[in-house]
């Protein structure tokens, strides 16, 4: 029966066509690569054919990419300062990127990319070796120094340092996880809320159908939460790159 | 015991991290609700912080429900 189906099932990646293979491993081109496609087309759409007229007085379009450039630049400003504008194209990229991948895996029957760990561990592992190699190609060995905080007393100062680059080591892990697990979470609820409702036509038929109004307000009620959640962690996921970049800019503060 | 029945046990305890979370984001709204009371025109520019700090404790329970889901339907 269809309606006891697995919730994780939603999460498969289906493979359409293979592409290259690289050291056994078939690379094929899958719904993730698809969906992935259709939210660089569609940000790339918006934020070109918005800006196309530039004009003093801006329309709606306009000022939709206006107010989104803003919102980043205000965040990156006041997190890490203005020298922290250098790293723009890199936040407002994750942003929308994040942002609009979520919105997309909101519609029912799409895909969501960003409940695949391997899409947001490999944003979270580039915001993390950008700021190791900013760091030391900035600041050299004196980057260092983010691990000593300074006016620490030196009997304590060893215990500090451990837990400083063991903080440092796990920040990629629960900066990609966040944004999975919530985008998971959220989807796996919907479909147990979904299949309930479903259960009880299966099971009541007539009374089922009153039966299943209850589920079902509730499914809506929690796709508004999901859709809060979606528009928050891509915020979420974008100044957390900011407060990470932040310690490449000014290392021992 | 009966493996599926340690399956659903340990998917029930999995589910005491989300009540944990509750206190912790209760935490966050709460002190944030007193700051704004006492400083009503402080309140908006700490806003971002408020979301942060949301964002920061709830991820925590959603790790916990992960787990309880993995168990329930991965493993």
């Amino acid at each position: 029966m269809a309606v006891t189906a697995n919730p994780i099932e939603q999460f498969e990646i289906h493979e359409y066509f293979p592409v290259i293979k690289i050291a056994g491993h078939q690379i094929a081109f899958t719904d993730s690569a698809i969906f992935m496609l259709i939210a660089v087309a569609l940000t790339a759409a918006l934020m070109l054919g918005a800006t196309a007229g530039r004009r003093l007085v801006p329309t709606r379009m306009q000022s939709l990419a206006e107010v989104l450039y803003e919102f980043v630049a205000d965040m990156i400003r006041g997190t890490a300062g203005e020298h922290g504008l250098k790293f723009f194209p890199l936040v407002f990229t994750i942003f929308m990127f994040v942002l609009v991948t979520n919105l997309i895996g909101l519609i029912p029957m799409s895909f969501s990319v960003t409940s695949q760990i391997i899409v947001t561990a490999s944003l979270a592992l580039l915001v993390f070796f950008t700021v190791i190699i900013h760091g030391f190609w900035q600041h050299g060995l004196h980057f260092l120094k983010l691990f000593a905080p300074s006016g620490v007393p030196i009997f304590i100062l060893p215990m500090i340092v451990l837990i400083e680059i063991l903080s440092f080591l796990a920040r990629p892990i629960s900066h990609s996880l966040r944004l999975f697990a919530n985008i998971l979470a959220g989807h796996v609820t919907l479909n147990l809320v979904g299949s309930f409702a479903a259960m009880m036509i299966a099971a009541f038929g007539v009374v089922g159908w009153l039966g299943a109004a209850l589920p079902v307000a509730f499914a809506v009620a929690l796709f508004a939460l999901e859709l809060l959640v979606a528009l928050l962690q891509a915020y979420v996921f974008a100044i957390l790159t900011c407060i990470y970049l932040n310690d490449s800019l000014h290392p021992g503060h | 015991m009966d493996p599926q029945a340690a399956k659903f046990l340990g998917a029930g305890l999995a589910c005491i991290g989300m009540g944990t979370t509750a206190i912790g984001v209760a935490s966050v709204f709460g002190q944030y609700l007193t700051g704004a009371l006492r400083n009503p025109s402080a309140a908006a520019g700490q806003f971002n912080n408020l979301i942060l700090g949301f964002a920061l404790a709830e991820a925590f329970g959603i790790f916990s429900l992960l787990v309880a889901f993995l168990l329930l339907f991965v493993l």
